[in-house]
């Protein structure tokens, strides 16, 4: 268990209330992610994941409460503070969201354009050793449509990736990837928390990388509409005494 | 599954209720349960049992062939009713195979928060609504306009978020892609405004007035009016189409979450675009039409060719030429901000996407229309 220090919360969910097409979603969030943390959003499907972390990236306003990214909230801050915010958070979406008018290089360029004084040879220098990183050395000159999707998730992460974020969010990063590829990935993460230091958020239901990777998170439940657990995975799955927490950190077999 | 029947000809699946004692009933099945056969109705049954009240209900079905899904949603039906009106069933005698799938079925209760509800809301409830969502979607429509204008304004002053190359794909694809249809539309249109004038014309001897006729026709109102409805079906609904894709596939949030505003990286761009080309493709649909004007006045009314060109040149002047330019530069931001819009407002599948390319046609159509009848009432007004 991590000790709790003040100067050391990195993602800070007050009261927050989640309502897609006006019905509410999830309510009463409360938690904390430490920096360095990797922490996992949990739940079946349906229950909010994706939602909840669409209000951590400020895609979406909370309809109630508030989210707050080293002690900025989203809904308060000015559009230099937005900004701010913005530069520090690199997401890999669902589907890899590789925009399919650029290649992968132009995919990973444009955040390195927009955010910094690079020139062009040291951004060419940085796109080929990010994609080096995800398993895609040589492939700068390809369009999202000609590689597989678990090719573009890679990629996608090569563009969350490029401005070294503080923090990394995850969308299911392991569906549509293949064991192997799933397992890299997972190391991947754990490379980068341990030599970067990046506060990882991961919106999954994936066991195997659950219990490998996750030191902290939370249990959303669809049913009760608020969270039901938080803590370290491992322990939920030994100590929960909720039987829907247990049910689902062991398949079913608790 | 059993296989005693297989010899005789199958029967279709039938049943009948029994009372055993007070309290319990007894459903025999018999015949072939094939979802060939149909599915059994259950309303006759269930209306037996509502009459009859039993307290438990079990099955007999030693005359039963073979069955498959159709006696699985049978025997469902069925006790989703006897769950709701307390009766007890007695599944004992039912298949193995039966018995668990309608387990599996029944494993998770079904969702009270269902979309169901919505199927029977009555006509005045979605007048309503629409009216209602309407009402909703012009603060948004005038937000968006207004970001636009921020969007413009900081690329006036210099900030330009887009790719040098996105603009010129873009400007390729609206302008030059767009001149045959253009060309095709235009001398058409110029045809018909000089065989329809003509033949009135022709009545007072004064032919050479279909140059004044078309020259004018086209300058000031036709030319932009046709251009702006070419682009919006062409240029319009790709706009909207592109941007409601990128919407389906995560790429906004994406540029979102990278801090670009999808106005100042994609609309802009798009704006910029039909801000340039729409007025020069007018100019070009002027000069077709015009040349058409003139084919028709050589070949059918004997007017020489310089006669109409000179004719032509005396009835246009700039004030005429500038006004057709003024209608299309403000097409062309009506087609740009409707197609930008859609494609912004799209919903995630497929169909969200069909419909925001419908609605955006639609919106620009709207849009080119208001602003026509607008702008020629103003021109009309000041004389000029």
């Amino acid at each position: 268990m991590s000790i709790y220090i003040e100067q050391d919360v990195h993602i800070e969910v007050r009261d927050l209330s989640a309502a897609y097409d006006g019905q509410i979603i999830q309510q009463n969030l409360n938690f904390t992610v430490q920096r360095g943390d990797i922490f996992i959003i949990m739940g079946g499907s349906g229950c909010g994941k994706t939602t909840l972390l669409r209000h951590l990236i400020g895609l979406k306003r909370p309809f109630q409460g508030e989210v707050l990214i080293n002690n900025i909230s989203f809904t308060s801050a000015t559009a230099e503070e937005q900004e701010q915010i913005k530069r520090g958070i690199g997401v890999l979406f669902q589907s890899g969201a590789l925009f399919s008018s650029m290649t992968l290089a132009e995919n990973i360029a444009l955040p390195l354009i927009e955010y910094t004084t690079l020139d062009s040879n040291e951004i060419r220098d940085l796109i080929a050793y990010k994609l080096a990183l995800v398993g895609l050395s040589g492939c700068e000159e390809l369009y999202p449509v000609e590689i597989s999707g678990g090719m573009r998730k890679r990629a996608g992460l090569a563009r969350a990736m490029a401005l070294d974020p503080e923090i990394l969010f995850f969308d299911e990063p392991s569906a549509g990837l293949d064991p192997l590829s799933s397992r890299r990935l997972d190391e991947l993460i754990l490379e980068l928390r341990a030599n970067l230091g990046t506060t990882i958020v991961i919106v999954t239901h994936e066991l195997a990388s659950i219990f490998a990777i996750g030191n902290n998170g939370i249990f959303l439940d669809a049913e009760s509409k608020t969270m039901i657990a938080s803590g370290n995975p491992m322990q939920l799955k030994e100590n929960s005494t909720d039987i829907r927490v247990r049910g689902f950190l062991n398949r079913g077999e608790a | 599954m059993k296989s005693s029947n297989t010899t005789a000809t199958p029967i279709a699946g039938e049943y009948e209720l029994q009372r055993l004692t007070a309290e319990v009933m007894q459903l025999r099945l018999s015949g072939e349960w094939r979802l060939r056969n149909g599915i059994a109705d259950t309303t006759p049954l269930l209306q037996q049992l509502a009459q009859s009240q039993p307290q438990q209900l079990c099955f007999d079905i030693h005359a039963m062939g073979h069955w498959d899904t159709a006696l699985v949603v049978f025997l469902h039906r069925l006790l989703l009713y006897c769950q709701t009106h307390n009766i007890a069933v007695d599944r004992g005698h039912l298949p193995q195979g039966v018995q668990r799938l309608l387990d599996l079925a029944t494993a998770t209760p079904a969702r009270s928060s269902g979309n169901m509800a919505s199927e029977e809301e009555s006509l005045l409830n979605q007048v309503g609504e629409t009216t209602l969502d309407l009402w909703h979607g012009a603060p948004r429509t005038l937000r968006f306009i207004g970001d636009c204008a921020i969007a413009l304004f900081n690329t006036l002053r210099g900030h330009l978020r887009f790719r040098h190359r996105d603009l010129a794909l873009l400007l390729q694809d609206a302008g030059p892609r767009a001149l045959p249809i253009v060309s095709l539309i235009s001398f058409l249109v110029g045809m018909i405004l000089a065989y329809m004038g003509a033949a009135q014309l022709a009545l007072f001897g004064a032919e050479i007035y279909i140059a004044n006729l078309v020259g004018i026709g086209m300058v000031r109102e036709v030319g932009a009016l046709m251009t702006a409805i070419i682009i919006a079906g062409r240029t319009g609904a790709a706009y909207a189409a592109e941007i409601g894709t990128m919407q389906v596939n995560e790429e906004i949030d994406a540029l979102r979450t990278l801090g670009i505003s999808p106005v100042e990286y994609l609309v802009l761009p798009r704006l910029l675009t039909l801000v340039i080309m729409v007025p020069l493709l007018t100019l070009y649909a002027d000069l077709v039409g015009i040349l058409a004007g003139m084919t028709v006045a050589i070949t059918i009314y004997d007017i020489s060719a310089f006669e109409y060109y000179v004719q032509t040149l005396r009835i246009l002047d700039m004030s005429h030429v500038l006004v057709g330019l003024s209608k299309a530069l403000v097409y062309g931001i009506c087609i740009a901000i409707a197609g930008c819009l859609r494609g912004i407002q799209c919903g995630r599948s497929a169909a969200a996407v069909g419909h925001a390319t419908t609605s955006a046609v639609v919106t620009s159509m709207i849009y080119i229309v208001v602003a026509a009848s607008v702008m020629t009432i103003l021109y009309q007004q000041l004389g000029i």
